[in-house]
């Protein structure tokens, strides 16, 4: 008998692509014979925008890129930033200190969403409800830092915006010590569970060698058996002086990927435990006035304080010629800022390298020849955010 | 530790190596374009340069020539980055593909055809990634508007 594949649409309006994704399905029977992905609805031009902004005015653009994990955006960009500017070993211990417990959280905060819309994709509704609870705490955290519960635009060239309100520090050690507890919960609802066994043990495999050339990176390489973790290996801020593990598996499918990540959730609250530990009062901004704003004292009650905070408002700053490249370990992948200095006071060229954009790339050869089920699962386990994808 | 791969890229390369700069750490080597896909291909064999963190395009408007192709590399074995850059002609810029090097160079090309209009030879499947397919020209190069094309410039401020 005569067979025909049928060609269908998913998205980009579709509660499982996780965004504006739309997939061109070719379909024999239920099986997927091949998968085209069409990305650029959530297009923004951030790359182009940042050319005509001051250094500093680019922050806010970051936080719109993985929105799922915005200071993890912010500290990539001032990390390249700081490089280019040559200011990388001047920024306060307390600041760093910092620096890494939110990005700790939003590692959590990213994960928690995550996990959330994986396992409700997959039919599992009540691990959804739980995960927005934490996440909840989460971005009440966020909101008491920033002011915002999503946009933090947090971090600063140089430091930070503000120190932490009184009284947060003991939030935040109680929420870290509370999320051993829930991970134990979500476990206990998931990893055991012969439907998410079924629909994850196996689904969606890659090989080490494959996902390296194809670019993976983040959870989803490691998910593969390939030992990766830039906190570790390129050790931005002072990630070298916690003691954290960085959790692999040989497996190569979704499960694989689940645990691991599970694994980096309990590590991240650990390091934020001893982060809080290492916590010591001090300045939050680097000591280089031709960049960071003065103390708001300093601007209200003296005239060369109003003059300095003008400069910088206005004109920004200029980093000599060149150009860095500082890839971060984002809770998603590796997140790379390549930025151009042409000695003006904008980027000459900023390029983002985006972990979900690269990741997504390798969705069509880890669904074809699956069951039309398991692209939903996969879309869901490789952990992509359309903001930064599209930029 | 990148002076002995720059050694190495000249042993093996000789006069096809451009130029070498040094800036905060980071090491950036100018080979010639036609070379390419030779220079990446010996990098990731016996240099383990296996992962391709980023490809991207820049436009030096008013230079020539006129555009640069960067390729950010990273060794997963020393846990180091190296900088491999092109220069690319006004006129027709064009460039071999490097996705047969490394796949993940695949949708980094299809974006800076997209954004840039530097097109690669050999390519698989050179289309536009984040702009509409019928979009005309190539928005990330300097002398296109940000406002894009046929609207007034925004009269308020920029920056």
């Amino acid at each position: 008998m005569a067979t025909e594949t049928m060609t269908i649409n998913m998205g980009p309006q579709h509660p499982s692509t996780h965004g504006v994704l739309q997939l061109i399905l070719e379909l024999d029977g239920e099986i997927v014979v091949k998968a085209t992905p069409h990305i650029g609805f959530l297009h923004r031009g951030t790359e182009k925008l940042s050319e005509h902004r001051t250094y500093h005015q680019v922050i806010p653009l970051t936080d719109r890129l993985d929105y799922l994990a915005p200071m993890s955006n912010n500290l990539g960009y001032v990390l390249a930033v700081e490089k280019l500017l040559g200011i990388t070993d001047k920024i306060p211990e307390r600041a760093n200190t910092i620096r890494v417990i939110m990005t700790e959280l939003t590692r959590l905060k990213s994960h928690l969403v995550w996990l959330a819309t994986h396992a409700l994709d997959i039919g599992a509704m009540t691990v959804f409800l739980y995960c927005f609870r934490e996440r909840e705490e989460i971005t009440d955290i966020y909101e008491k830092v920033s002011g915002a519960r999503m946009t933090s635009n947090y971090f600063r060239v140089g430091g930070l915006s503000a120190d932490l309100p009184d009284g947060l520090e003991a939030e935040i050690r109680a929420f870290a010590e509370s999320m051993f507890g829930h991970l134990e919960t979500y476990e206990g609802l998931l990893t055991g569970n012969k439907i998410w066994q079924k629909r994850t043990i196996g689904v969606g495999y890659i090989s080490g060698p494959d996902a390296i050339d194809i670019g993976l990176s983040g959870a989803a390489l490691r998910g593969s058996g390939v030992d990766w973790d830039l906190r570790r290996d390129a050790s931005y801020c002072n990630y070298a002086e916690f003691d954290f593990e960085v959790p692999v598996r040989e497996e190569g499918d979704t499960f694989a990927r689940y645990k691991v990540r599970l694994d980096e959730m309990r590590q991240a609250a650990r390091i934020i435990l001893q982060a809080l530990d290492k916590l010591k009062p001090g300045p939050i901004l680097a000591d280089c006035p031709q960049v960071c704003l003065p103390p708001k004292k300093d601007v209200v009650n003296t005239i060369e304080g109003l003059i300095h905070h003008f400069k910088i408002v206005s004109e920004g700053f200029k980093p000599e010629k060149g150009e860095v490249y500082v890839g971060i370990e984002a809770p998603k992948g590796e997140l790379g800022y390549y930025l151009v200095s042409d000695g003006s006071a904008h980027p000459y060229r900023m390029k983002i390298r985006p972990p979900s954009f690269v990741n997504l790339q390798a969705l069509p050869q880890m669904v074809e020849g699956v069951l039309l089920a398991d692209v939903i699962a996969t879309i869901g386990t490789l952990d992509i955010v359309l903001g930064e994808i599209d930029r | 530790m990148s002076k002995q791969v720059v050694e190495k890229l000249k042993g093996k390369f000789g006069n096809l190596v451009l130029d070498t700069v040094e800036h905060r750490g980071e090491t950036s080597i100018r080979v010639e374009r036609a070379e390419i896909v030779a220079v990446c291909t010996f990098l990731r064999d016996d240099c383990s340069y296996n992962f391709l963190s980023d490809l991207c395009g820049v436009d030096y408007l008013g230079r020539t020539p006129r555009f640069e192709v960067v390729y950010n590399m990273y060794n997963l074995t020393n846990k180091t980055r190296l900088r491999v850059k092109v220069d690319v002609d006004g006129h027709d810029p064009r460039v071999d593909t490097v996705s047969g090097v490394w796949s993940t160079a695949n949708w980094h090309e299809r974006e800076c055809w997209d954004l840039l209009g530097i097109a690669f030879n050999n390519h698989p499947d050179l289309r536009r990634i984040l702009m509409p397919v019928d979009w005309q020209g190539h928005p990330l190069r300097k002398d296109y508007p940000l406002q894009g094309p046929d609207r007034e410039p925004y009269q308020g401020r920029l920056s």
